[in-house]
Formats: C-alpha cells, structure tokens, sequence
C-alpha cells in the first residue's frame, strides 16, 4: 500500500455568496521515497492540495470529503491534536517565499529547536546538535554560527535553506514542498532544487513538489499531476507526460515553454485564463481555451461543453479529456476486432 | 550603543531647544506679569522700574539668552504666585501625576495585551465582540464624563429603582444595579507615605491606593480602548502571516505561536505607540486632575495658567518636553532589544 494516499478529496471555501469548490475528486498516491509533481496555473488548486493534505487551509476553507490516508491512519478525521503530531514530525513542510517563512524576531536556532522539542522528548543542547548537523547537511557555510542569527541577517537561498533543514530536522516520511524556489533567483533555484532532490533521494523521503516549472519537475520528480481548475486532468510518470503529453492543456503548457516559440516572435500561449472556480464552464472546465473542442472532420463534440470528461487510461498516464478519450476508443477498435 | 545615545541626545538638545524658543516665545502674550505680582495699587513709575530691573524691556533674544541659561543651570525663575523657584514647584507636584500616570498605565498594559489578543485569537466570540463594543465607547467618551461617571457611581452611589421594589427579582435587581459610593474621589487622601525629597507615595497605604483607583480608570479609559484596538489589529494581521502558517506546519502548540511567534511581532509597533502615548498621557492628567483635584502637575498647570504665572507655565512645558523625549528615547531602546532587526548604532539603517 502507497504511503500516501489521496482519494476524492473534495475542498471547499464558505464564501458569502455561496460555497466554491477548490478541489475536486482530486485522486494520487505516493510511495515511501517517491517524488511527486504537482502542476498547473496559478488558481488551478495546486497549493489547496498541498495545505489540505495536513488540513492547513485557513478558513473558510474547509475539506468537505475524501479521504487522505497517510501510513494506515486517516487524516480527514484526526483533528488538531493528532494532526499536530504528524506536522512537522512526519510530514513536514517548505514554503514559497522564504522572506516570509521564518519568523523575524527569533532566532534560526529558537526555530530549529521548538520544532524539535515540540515533537520529541529531548534537551535543548541535544535539540541544537540535531539543528546544527541539519544545517551542515542543507550545506549553510559557518552552520555554527547560523544558530544565534535572525532570519535577516541570511539571504533569501540560504533561508530556504535553513527551511530545508527544519524541513528535515525530524526525518520525516514526506516532504511537501509549495514553489520552493518561485522566490529565488534563476541560480539560487537550480542549487537548492538539486540539494532539495539529493536529500530526498538519500533519506528516502517523499516529496510532493507544488510548482509551475515544468523544467524542474522534469528534472526532479518521478511522477506528475497536472491540475486545473481544482481538478487533477492528467496524471502519470513524469517523463512520458513531458514527452508526449495527452491532455490539450497539458500540451498547451508544453507549447507555451519560452524554448517551443520561434525566436523573434510570440510565445505560444494557451489562450483565455483560468476561470474562476466560482463559475466553472460546463463540461470539461478547459473546453473555452481548447483547441480540440472540434472532432479531426470538423463536427462539433458536444461532449466537452456537457459532460465532464472522466479518466481514460493512455499508456501509463491517465488523462481526464473527451477528444482522448475518443482518439484511444478509435484506436482500440481495430485491435479487439484483430484479436477476434 | 554610545553612539546611539550620543546620537539621540543631539536630537533630544534639539527638540528641547525647539520647545524652549516655543515655551519662551508664549510668555509674552501670556498677560502682564507685573500686573500679577503686584496687583492694582502700585503707581505705574514703580511698575516701570520693577519691569525695567526685572529685564522685561531687554530685546527678544537677550532675555531668551538670558532664560536658557539659567534653565541649564536649573533655574527656571521664580513662581509669581507660590513665591519659590518654578523647579522646586514642578518637583512638589511631579510625584503625584506620575503616580497617576504609573496607575494607568499598569491597567493598560495588564488589561490591553490578554483583551487584545483574546478578542485577536476569536474574533467572533461574544466576549471579543462585547469587547470591541466597549471600546468604542470607551474611546468617544470624553475623560471628564468618564471621571464623572466614575464618582457618580463609585463615590456616591446609584440607587436604582427601575424595578418593581415589591417584587422579589425587582429588588434583588435594584439591589444588584445600586452601588454604594466608599471610593474617594478627592485629592490623594492623608495617609501619603514620604519616601525622599519630595516624594510622597499613594502606592504605600491602603488608602493611598483607594484614592489612586478612579483617577487612574479615568486617566485610561481612551488609552486603553485605543491600545485594545490597536493590539488586536496588529496581532489579526500577525496571524495571517507566512511564519505563523509555517509555525503550524511545524506542529507547533498554539499557545505557543499565539503567545511568542504572534504576541512578540505584535508588540513591535505597540511599543513605538505605546512610547509617544506616556508622554501624551502625562498631558492628558490635567482633565483627570482637574476632576479628580489631584494635585499633580495638571492641576498645577492649569491653576498657573489661571494666574497667568508665566516662569511656571514655561517650566513646565519644558519639563513635559524632557519627559517626551526621556521616554521615546527609552522605547527606542527597549524597542532595539526586542526587534533583531534593529541595530542600536549610530548609523542610520
């Protein structure tokens, strides 16, 4: 059984006119060690999913129904208590923007060693020994020193960095990680997804990597989620995605990387922008941006516009889209009729 | 750190000098001083010499030379009307309005920072609500009124008759609304403990601390709806930040993150606020002294200005001024120990 496992999970946000959906029947597993990569515009979900995952979405957001399963314990129904044992301890988490997510008035080492304490057991010297070999394996120059210091006196890299170590500091089975290098500098980002991917790598921890680099996921993680509109609409291993993605929107996202354009012209945008989650299209919530709303002789497929298009299985991927879905039932006629 | 000091002691010699051409410049538009210290009898030939030997005819900056250096030296000339030096005055009366001062603040900050961050933490929550209701109140209510109030209902009592007196419930209810009045409401009592020079102490005797109690609700009954608010605000925002998240994502207890990672980003700009509203507040005593009959320094400011006792009035603006710039000076210091991000040297950030 996978580690992880995420089924129907089902978002909400209470707003004032009504309730919106944030995520919808959103479906994966990940395994002891795995590293996943969760994808998509800003507003596809991505983050929800992230925070829902240990029932951090602030109100009014709240999960409405699913399950998520985490080593054989339901954590939908654990609460604050039991939650705030797994937080940190074993699943653990690293944020966006560095700048933020240390707290300015107390030290790197006051921060390193709540946690710790929080979850263990443990003397505060014997707490400062674990946070300084963290900070060596994160690699931070002068770990020792790092201690006493305040969050401003380090920059951006070497705060996430820092983050990265209290990420790790109770070595935990998951690592969720939201755009954890959106905020850096283009050199910065490549170090510390490599340090980020190595350290994974050799304790064995999961990761659930939340970004819109298709590049890094490509370079990190082993499988991938392309979510839209609070929907998962293509899931599978990450390189046969990015080789031949299925989903029209997925295929947009690879068309729209700077190196798909002609120099000297225009960038392949997907048209239109993500809707709102408050007022989703019908059907299939992509078909307004879609270049393949029309069947290959022209006709219309009323189907994207009325129904919302369910998973079909492509190879190793499975792709939530009608014109797929269409494409593999031609596909696969002839074959059965072969056998016959 | 020295170099911190020296730097805010120039700015301290400016503002002070800035206040004194101010304190100085009013003095002559504050009445006729001669007229004050010997009344209507005296022939105008001896006014004019009194005037003359007294320096009052010198130019502008001859006398305000004159006045700043004796104020160096402490001498802020003679009061027209007790007949002793403006300092020894000033000093006479000080005790008392930083008693008073001292007594309101120790309710705001006692009561400011759980109220604060309670109705901050639940928002919705009735009490939160009840809270922020007062507040208002508090806040549009003017000291005097609330002064008033105080003694109306503490000192000589209500006797509430709304309900039907034959009734069981309406003279358990009456019973209940009515106050009998036993808290002071005059003066600082008799029973004042000396402690040195001038220093007599409300703090010391029970009925040194009965009589300091309304005087002291009055003084901060705006400060502290404002510092209510003013909590509140900062720490909500606080909560909403990206530290207090990753805090939770930590496993963090909440009493934790509320009561060091929050409260403590919370009190930054408090702080800040808190320092210029001692200072005001030190200001703000003369309504409460007034009602009160306090006999602080507002009280004595006020009675100076009636008699238009122009060596005291300028001794204690100049005072007030020096407690001003004291007391910042002090915030910025306890503020640099508190915020790492701020450095106490001399150079600018």
């Amino acid at each position: 059984m996978a580690l992880l496992e995420v089924r129907d999970l089902d978002v909400r946000f209470a707003l004032r006119h009504g309730e919106v959906r944030a995520l919808r029947n959103v479906n994966f597993t990940l395994d002891r060690g795995e590293r996943l990569g969760i994808v998509g515009e800003s507003g596809a979900g991505k983050s929800v999913a992230a925070f829902s995952l240990l029932n951090l979405i602030a109100r009014p957001g709240f999960i409405a129904g699913g399950s998520i399963r985490f080593d054989g314990q339901e954590l939908t129904g654990l609460g604050e208590r039991g939650l705030r044992k797994i937080r940190g301890n074993r699943i653990s988490m690293i944020f966006q923007d560095p700048m933020m997510t240390l707290n300015p008035v107390l030290s790197i080492g006051e921060q390193m060693v709540e946690c710790l304490k929080a979850h263990r057991r443990i003397s505060r010297r014997e707490a400062r020994a674990i946070a300084l070999h963290k900070l060596q394996q994160v690699q931070i120059p002068s770990p020792d020193t790092r201690l006493d210091q305040y969050p401003h006196e380090l920059s951006g890299g070497m705060r996430q960095r820092v983050i990265i170590a209290i990420a790790l500091l109770l070595d935990p089975d998951i690592i969720i990680a939201d755009e954890p290098t959106t905020a850096l500098d283009v050199t910065i980002q490549a170090e510390i997804m490599a340090l980020l991917r190595e350290l994974c790598e050799k304790h064995n921890v999961g990761l659930v990597l939340i970004t819109h680099d298709l590049g890094v996921v490509s370079q990190v993680t082993q499988r991938m989620l392309v979510m839209y509109a609070g929907r998962v609409i293509e899931a599978g291993p990450t390189r046969e995605i990015i080789n031949d993605p299925q989903h029209p929107y997925t295929q947009g996202l690879m068309n729209a990387l700077p190196q798909m354009a002609t120099p000297g012209s225009h960038l392949n945008q997907i048209r239109g922008s993500m809707p709102s989650l408050a007022n989703l299209p019908s059907g299939c919530a992509f078909h307004p941006r879609c270049d393949f709303i029309d069947r290959a002789d022209g006709s219309p497929r009323p189907a994207c516009t009325e129904r919302i298009p369910a998973f079909v299985d492509s190879g190793n991927c499975r792709v939530a889209c009608h014109m797929v879905a269409e494409m593999l039932a031609r596909e696969a006629t002839p074959i059965k009729e072969k056998v016959q | 750190m020295i170099a911190f000091l020296t730097k805010r002691l120039m700015h301290a010699l400016l503002v002070m000098f800035v206040i004194s051409v101010i304190a100085f410049a009013i003095q002559g538009n504050l009445g006729d001083p001669i007229q004050q210290m010997v009344g209507q009898s005296v022939p105008e030939s001896e006014r004019a010499a009194l005037r003359d030997q007294l320096g009052l005819n010198d130019p502008f900056h001859v006398q305000y030379l004159r006045f700043a250096g004796n104020a160096l030296q402490g001498d802020f000339g003679y009061s027209y009307f007790y007949r002793e030096p403006a300092l020894e005055v000033i000093a006479r009366h000080l005790p008392a309005t930083l008693e008073l001062v001292f007594g309101a603040s120790l309710l705001i900050v006692l009561l400011s920072v759980p109220i604060g961050v309670f109705s901050a933490i639940k928002p919705h929550a009735l009490l939160s609500r009840f809270f922020m209701g007062v507040s208002i109140v508090g806040i549009s209510v003017p000291v005097f009124l609330t002064a008033i109030i105080l003694i109306q209902i503490f000192s000589i009592g209500i006797s509430v008759t709304l309900f039907p007196g034959s009734t069981a419930w309406g003279a358990w209810l009456n019973a209940a609304l009515s106050t009998q009045g036993h808290m002071p409401s005059f003066g600082r009592g008799y029973e004042l403990v000396h402690v040195m020079g001038h220093w007599d102490t409300n703090l010391a005797s029970f009925d040194g601390l009965k009589h300091l109690v309304l005087p002291s609700i009055a003084l901060a009954s705006i400060m502290l709806p404002l510092f209510i608010r003013l909590i509140r605000a900062e720490m909500m925002e606080v909560l909403q930040s990206e530290y207090v998240k990753f805090a939770r994502a930590k496993g963090i207890a909440p009493r934790r993150i509320h009561f060091l990672h929050a409260l403590k980003n919370t009190m930054l700009p408090v702080i800040t606020v808190g320092g210029v509203q001692i200072g005001t507040m030190v200001a703000y005593t003369i309504l409460t002294e007034t009602v009160f009959q306090w006999p602080g320094l507002g009280l004595m400011f006020l009675d100076a200005i009636n008699r238009a006792d122009i060596p005291l009035i300028v001794a204690y603006l100049m005072i007030v001024g020096v407690i001003f710039v004291v007391t910042n000076t002090l915030v910025d210091l306890i503020y640099g120990l508190v915020n790492p991000t701020v450095k106490l040297t001399g150079k600018p950030a």
